[in-house]
């Protein structure tokens, strides 16, 4: 009996021991990489510091109550909400239509589906340079377009009225192809038998869609809109490329500015502050969209 | 009788014009999405003077060729490409394996610490990359990797692992116990179990992985941005960056370069395109 009880324990810890050895490489990364930088970036928020010399000074909290009332910050905040509402409103409904399409027309659509896929193909940093040469007054395509027509040239990103507008676009031509493929994958998990049995009993495709399809793929929705609305908060590569927050700071987005002040003017402390206040405000907010999505706990 | 003829006559009607309507849309959306591609192909044969005189959909004149000469047999550019890929496979070996050893235990074992770990790197799935950026920059600097590309091996590494270990704990969840009880048997041990069953099971789910995580590594702006300043320690998307710098004024050379840019991508789509589409969505599948 004895022996018994011995033995088992002994296999728990072997077991226990082998987890650790296996689990040892990842935590080590996060540890060092993420969990600390976090740490460091809290405590880095309380200081003067230009991220190079030792003096380092500690202020408390004055680089916070300067982040609180800092109106570049709260309206880099904004324009990361007036993305995150814009594309969202741009891309899902569009995203839809086109899986639906390419649900109803089967294989016939696969030229339509790669094509439409392009733009997923190039990198935000590649996307960010050719639309910042797509949009420009001269040889740009909405100018050109334009000048066909007789007009006169548009300078989309030169203007601080349309500046973040025309940023927007870019962002949904780069993840609407993202999107569609999603809804594709909710479309294809849907059983062919649902169809058919709906076909048999009259309904046409458009009704299919509105009463069956969609009311199936309202998880898949869900998640798609959690995906868009935090990946808004984040934005970075595409718009410091692109336009580099200006003209102004009319397209400027918390990681811009955080960038900048960190990066271009080396101010550390601040950027710090910056930085913590946008995982604050992220986290906040991821938690607060997925309750009210999911309910609570589920997932 | 009739009238239920003149129904369905209506509704093949009806059924006609939204079909009408739905593939006009289509092929509008065609043109939104593939225009500014084109614009980037078709300036990239232009010279520089065509792009300054004429609007965007002139056709270049000759197909000028010397864009893409002048990039391709620039040193610098294959030097770049040369860090892409040293940053790329030893990001990705080092990834790979790391987060199936990770995987492994959290799928097969019950340990005490499971739920907390487990839930630590679920969490560690949503850090903003920018939060941690001024500490990882100090600490690239004081371990004298700043500037180096093997500075970008481990921030890939660790950005990119949490999702993986996610993504292969549920895959390993998949694979059937009965395998590992009848390899018990033969004594074989909790080590040998990893490498002789788990690993080669997991290859499937450790491809589309790769493919996921070798765009977005590929693709890496931000830490490549910071971390690195010389020419022959940055990777591909910054070559974009310095070739704007160099060339701000010259369309046509931009968009030959973004061309290149774009190819591997475009090559790997045409091999593969099911494979490479179902791995760039594997993060997403359940985020």
């Amino acid at each position: 009996m004895n022996n018994n009880v011995s033995l088992a324990q002994k296999r728990r810890r072997s077991y226990g021991i082998c987890a650790a050895v296996f689990l040892f490489p990842v935590l080590l990364f996060l540890a060092v990489y993420l969990l600390y930088p976090i740490i460091a970036t809290f405590f880095n928020s309380l200081h003067q510091w230009n991220g190079i010399s030792a003096d380092k000074k500690f202020i408390g909290l004055a680089n916070w109550s300067k982040l609180v009332t800092d109106s570049d910050f709260w309206r880099a905040f904004w324009n990361n909400i007036k993305v995150m509402v814009l594309s969202l409103i741009v891309q899902m409904p569009i995203g839809i239509l086109l899986a639906t399409f390419l649900d109803a027309v089967g294989k016939k659509g696969n030229a339509f589906k790669a094509l439409w896929f392009l733009p997923m193909l190039m990198s935000s940093v590649a996307v960010g340079y050719l639309f910042r040469y797509a949009l420009a007054t001269n040889g740009g395509i909405i100018s050109s377009i334009s000048q066909l027509f007789g007009g006169g040239v548009v300078d989309l990103l030169g203007n601080q009225a349309t500046a973040l507008y025309a940023v927007i676009g870019v962002v949904c031509w780069q993840f609407i192809p993202f999107y569609m493929v999603y809804y594709i994958a909710g479309y294809s998990s849907i059983s062919p038998d649902i169809y058919e049995a709906s076909i048999i009993d009259g309904s046409t495709r458009g009704q299919y869609v509105r009463h069956i399809a969609l009311p199936l793929l309202v998880p898949t929705i869900k998640s798609a809109i959690i995906l868009s609305l935090i990946g808004s908060l984040k934005y970075f590569d595409l718009v410091y490329v692109m336009t580099g927050g200006g003209p102004g700071t009319s397209t400027e987005l918390m990681a811009t500015y955080m960038y900048k002040n960190s990066f271009d003017t080396f101010n550390m402390g601040y950027g710090s502050a910056i930085a913590a206040g946008m995982f604050i405000l992220i986290t906040l907010f991821a938690s607060i969209v997925m309750r009210l999505l999911n309910g609570r706990g589920n997932d | 009788m009739a009238k239920t003829d003149i129904q369905l006559k209506k509704s093949a009607q009806k059924k006609r014009t939204a079909w009408a309507v739905a593939i006009i849309l289509a092929v509008l959306w065609l043109l939104v999405a593939f225009v500014p591609f084109l614009f980037m192909v078709l300036t990239g044969f232009k010279q520089k003077l065509e792009t300054i005189m004429y609007g965007a959909f002139h056709l270049p004149e000759t197909l000028y060729l010397q864009n893409y000469i002048d990039v391709i047999t620039d040193v610098n550019f294959w030097i770049y490409f040369r860090n892409s890929v040293i940053v790329l496979v030893v990001s990705l070996v080092i990834l790979l394996f790391i987060s199936a050893c990770a995987a492994y235990p959290l799928s097969r074992f019950r340990f005490r610490l499971r739920g907390p770990v487990y839930l630590l790197i679920v969490a560690a799935m949503s850090v903003p990359i920018h939060v941690t950026m001024i500490p990882i920059f100090q600490m690239t600097i004081n371990m004298g990797l700043y500037d180096t590309i093997w500075a970008l091996v481990p921030t890939s590494v660790a950005f990119a692992s949490p999702i993986s270990v996610f993504i292969l704990t549920g895959f390993m969840e998949g694979i059937p116990r009965e395998l590992e009880e009848a390899s018990d048997v033969d004594g074989c041990g909790l080590y040998r179990r990893f490498f002789k069953i788990i690993l080669p099971l997991s290859t499937p789910g450790l491809s589309t992985l790769a493919i996921y995580n070798g765009v977005n590594i590929w693709n890496e702006f931000i830490f490549a941005f910071t971390l690195t300043q010389s020419n022959g320690n940055r990777t591909l998307p910054l070559a974009l960056w310095n070739y704007q710098g160099q060339y701000a004024s010259n369309t046509a050379m931009i968009m030959a370069c973004l061309t290149l840019s774009v190819m591997p991508m475009i090559i790997l789509f045409i091999i593969m395109q099911d494979k490479l589409v179902k791995g760039m969505m594997a993060g997403a599948v359940k985020g």
